[in-house]
């Protein structure tokens, strides 16, 4: 126990103090592995769920999702997630995928947006609305990421995802650029991006949502930003309020013009 | 009943590649819930391609092959609009079978 803990502790203090010793070789190696896991994303089994899911009848209703609005028009999913979140007129609010997809399983469906705000992730229909990202989002796959930050609400989300990125708190007074604000960094085998930087940003926005080969779970943006309130030793986030959205917009706005890499695979 | 697997099958100069992804729990018995309780095994144990009617690959799986497993491999022969059925048992008595054209 004792010479594992001094194992962790040395390697914390490797990672930490020699970011240019380890990272170029690091990041060969974990470039050849997501390489190797990349070709067979079993977040494709979810797409084809989703895929499903967005045409069946469902829900009090019994409507599909098939006039669904993205924001390219209803029913077109074709390159929509890519210029998520938007402003949407008929909400009067930013939307991420997520919020989006939730609005219209509750207006066409049905299906109350509480029961998806208080479930659990990977459960019930926050589960099924995770299927339906995993579909959304593989038709944006290769397409610049192209957030309208000229849009005055969305530059509003911008300014604010900013400064709850910056801002400290919880037991640690951490904020999340503890932790993303720095090049080479890494926590144990994961690089973490610099997304201060347009680079570090378009890394993070990109590569999620994406299927974890260590859990076999597919984990969406909201689940990603949930899992970082928590290392970050704070409250965890009411799914799909205006923070989680604000930094969304905040990570994806200066990520702009990179290509999407989505579904991603993690380790 | 089991969800359909994603496959795909290519062929190129007199041999088709063939990738297949199945959608299972690949349960391996040697695990315990969060009260304590051994969660039961449940894995495929049997796996057959057939290009058309031909057995072209029969492989045995078990509890050490990961969750939603990837299979990818090649044959000799197969055409474009060839017939490929892949086929899986599990040890609950389980199956699925799903079918593509080869592209
Ligand atoms: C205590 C350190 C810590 C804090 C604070 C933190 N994160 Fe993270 N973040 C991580 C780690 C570690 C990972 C990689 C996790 C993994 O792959 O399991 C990560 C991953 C991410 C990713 C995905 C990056 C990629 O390329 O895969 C994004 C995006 C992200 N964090 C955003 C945030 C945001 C936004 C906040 C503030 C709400 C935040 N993080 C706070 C440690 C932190």
């Amino acid at each position: 126990m004792r010479r594992q803990l001094l194992f962790t502790a040395l390697g914390a203090a490797i990672a930490l103090t020699s970011p240019l010793a380890g990272a170029a070789g690091d990041e060969l190696n974990f470039d050849a592995y997501r390489e190797m896991l990349a070709d067979g994303n079993p977040a494709e089994l979810l797409e084809m769920e989703g895929e499903e899911l967005w045409r069946t009848a469902r829900g009090p209703k019994n409507a599909t999702l098939e006039q669904c609005d993205l924001g390219r028009g209803p029913g077109v999913v074709e390159g929509a997630a890519a210029q998520l979140p938007r402003y949407f007129a008929d909400t009067d609010k930013v939307q991420d995928l997520e919020s989006r997809l939730m609005h219209c399983m509750e207006a066409q469906q049905g299906i109350p947006s509480a029961e998806i705000i208080n479930g659990q992730f990977l459960k019930g229909e926050r589960g099924k609305l995770a299927a339906l990202v995993a579909y959304v989002v593989t038709h944006s796959k290769g397409k610049p990421i192209a957030i309208d930050l000229s849009h005055p609400r969305v530059k509003e989300m911008y300014d604010m995802g900013e400064r709850a990125f910056r801002y400290r708190t919880g037991a640690m007074d951490f904020a999340c650029s503890s932790c993303h604000s720095q090049d080479g960094k890494r926590i144990r085998a994961t690089q973490l991006p610099n997304i201060t930087k347009p680079e570090g940003a378009a890394e993070g926005w990109s590569s999620w949502p994406a299927y974890r080969v260590s859990n076999s779970q597919f984990w969406t943006m909201q689940h990603r930003l949930w899992d970082c309130f928590r290392q970050q030793r704070t409250a965890e986030p009411v799914f799909a309020s205006d923070v989680t959205i604000a930094l969304s917009v905040f990570m994806a706005g200066k990520g702009n013009g990179a290509e999407a890499r989505w579904p991603g695979v993690k380790r | 009943m089991a969800s359909p697997m994603r496959i795909r099958a290519a062929a190129k100069d007199g041999v088709t590649e063939v990738r297949v992804l199945m959608s299972h729990v690949m349960e391996t018995g040697q695990r315990k819930d969060s009260s304590g309780a051994v969660i039961p095994a449940h894995f495929i144990t049997e796996l057959t391609a057939k290009h058309n009617d031909r057995l072209v690959l029969a492989a045995e799986f078990g509890p050490s092959v990961s969750t939603n497993p990837y299979l990818a491999f090649k044959f000799a022969g197969g055409a474009k609009g060839d017939k490929l059925v892949v086929s899986w048992v599990d040890n609950k008595g389980d199956s699925r079978s799903d079918e593509v054209q080869i592209a």
